[in-house]
């Protein structure tokens, strides 16, 4: 990678930052880094509001017009919502964790400002139990209706026996 | 005089012979308008993000090709791509050119799948013969050069399994003139055709700030006047080595995408061209010295490539052991769906399997 494009991830990396402090107060921040040189940025759900996203979506210099992808991760003591975002006009890059709890994992839901994070939040809710307040239709996408758990989880158990494998 | 009607629910699918796979569609319709349409998926679910937590990395390879089927190449290509990123794998040359190769071979084969039972959907059936003649030339060569038609397994991390066998490369070459050719039969069977063009110019129009919007991407985006793809905004492998255009339209109908993917065709066939006439200069191996076990570094990663459907993505976390601790996989044809509801209201019944068609989805990618 040349110089001049890490100068410009480490600006926008700043910039991010700067951004998210001025609006939600300077221990916003957990981490931030560049990560394979990209921006990444890790900040508590009691951070990432409505408010927040409205900047990363429409600030002029931001403008993450494109939601690629939204994840869902199960850790050992908490989760994270991770959501991968482009900017079509700008070519710019964020890798943007939010950290919540386990016992009762909740991120607001940006169905509002990104339609696309429609099935990846109901995803990430199906396989991981995640809950995305402010979601119009937050049911279960890929397994059935009355399925029991959420198999991403890392404790899910999985009984052979009533899925007829054993 | 107004003519009394009363709201009725059709149930489209999960078997119906076009939605090519396990796809439910819910709609609500007023005489021949839809007033809402639901999707139901998850027919074809396997959990393959869950069986990837208890794989190693090499062995999560065949599981890729099982997405989308019909473009197993970029599926194995990125997975691949991701994990060689993560432990800073150097790809050698040829079997990066290998790679392009493969991977644009398999690009065009999805599109004829597509542009032969989309017509298929309309009810043309002569084209779908003239698309599978052309795929089998394609899926031929794959023979050839892996064994396998569909579930290819090709590559893998550092590079990829085989060589072009003696005389393979020639008969590419050869396809893909003869293949240029044949697509000028394309367009004097389909594309002029009047009754088409009625069916599909002005169906199902997507805007460029509803595509971008709902996350759209592919074939479907550029349709809409999204000027994006991936191999030239994001270049991977060695596609800033090419040159070749990226056909857009703005219209954003289904005529549009037809356009839009018969163009790709025409570019795939000159990277592959171009492919060809650098290859010869690669003479190094065709993978790279990669430790016997397969152990990346803890980390995090999202990755992409420009699949035939749209932006194919993994996002991959390494604990630092053998086997991946999370993946999830940005599968396009399932972000290219979630607009239907939107798309579909207020529109003709009899255009609801124009405006699906033209959208192109595997199931086994949707449900992954």
């Amino acid at each position: 990678m040349s110089e001049q494009l890490l100068n410009k991830a480490e600006q926008l990396l700043t910039t991010i930052v700067e951004k998210i402090q001025s609006k939600a107060g300077a221990d916003a921040i957990i981490d931030s880094k560049l990560n394979f040189n990209r921006p990444m940025v890790v900040i508590d759900t009691s951070v990432w509001d409505n408010e927040l996203a409205t900047i990363l979506r429409n600030d002029e210099q931001l403008q993450f017009d494109f939601l690629s992808c939204v994840s869902g991760v199960d850790y050992d003591n908490h989760m994270e919502v991770v959501y991968q975002f482009y900017s079509i006009p700008l070519d710019n890059y964020l890798m943007l964790k939010v950290k919540t709890n386990r016992q009762e994992p909740s991120v607001i839901s940006v169905k509002q400002l990104w339609n696309t994070a429609d099935w990846h939040e109901r995803e990430a809710f199906d396989l991981l139990g995640i809950r995305f307040e402010g979601h119009p239709n937050l049911t279960r996408i890929l397994l059935q209706d009355e399925w029991v758990g959420h198999p991403l989880r890392k404790d899910y158990n999985i009984d052979k026996e009533e899925l007829g494998l054993d | 005089m107004s003519i009394r009607t009363e709201e009725m629910i059709l149930n489209v699918g999960p078997q119906h012979p076009s939605t090519h796979g396990v796809f439910r569609l819910v709609v609500k319709i007023d005489g021949e308008v839809i007033q809402e349409a639901t999707p139901v998926i998850g027919y074809l679910h396997r959990g393959t993000e869950k069986l990837a937590e208890d794989l190693t990395y090499t062995q999560f390879i065949p599981y890729t090709d099982r997405l989308d089927y019909l473009n197993a190449m970029t599926n194995n290509y990125v997975w691949c791509n991701t994990v060689e990123q993560l432990m800073g794998i150097q790809v050698p040359e040829r079997a990066e050119y290998l790679r392009v190769i493969s991977m644009e071979l398999n690009r065009i084969a999805s599109h004829f799948v597509w542009w032969g039972t989309f017509l298929l959907d309309l009810g043309a059936l002569s084209p779908f013969l003239y698309a599978f003649r052309d795929r089998e030339t394609i899926l031929d060569l794959f023979v050839k050069l892996c064994g396998a038609r569909m579930t290819f397994s090709y590559m893998r991390i550092g590079g990829v399994r085989f060589d072009a066998p003696s005389g393979w490369l020639d008969e590419v070459r050869a396809v893909v003139k003869e293949l240029r050719e044949n697509i000028k039969e394309y367009d004097v069977l389909v594309t002029g055709n009047e009754i088409f063009q009625h069916r599909t110019r002005g169906v199902g129009v997507i805007t460029k700030e509803q595509a971008i919007d709902w996350g759209l991407s592919g074939p479907v985006a550029r349709a809409s006047g999204v000027d994006f793809d991936i191999r030239r905004n994001d270049p991977y492998s060695i596609y800033d080595r090419f040159d070749f255009d990226i056909p857009v339209r703005t219209e954003g109908d289904v005529y549009a995408k037809y356009e839009v993917r018969l163009e790709e065709i025409r570019q795939s066939l000159c990277i592959i061209e171009q492919a060809l006439d650098q290859i010869d200069k690669a003479e190094s191996p065709i993978i790279a010295k990669v430790p016997k076990i397969i152990k990346p570094p803890a980390g995090e990663i999202y990755t992409r490539a420009e699949a035939s459907k749209g932006e194919l993505g993994v996002h991959l976390i390494s604990d630092g052991t053998t086997k991946p601790y999370r993946v999830k996989l940005r599968r396009p044809s399932f972000v290219n769906i979630e607009i239907l509801p939107e798309l579909l209201k207020g529109e003709n019944i009899a255009n609801l399997i124009a405006i699906f068609g033209g959208i192109d989805v595997v199931l086994g990618e949707v449900d992954a």
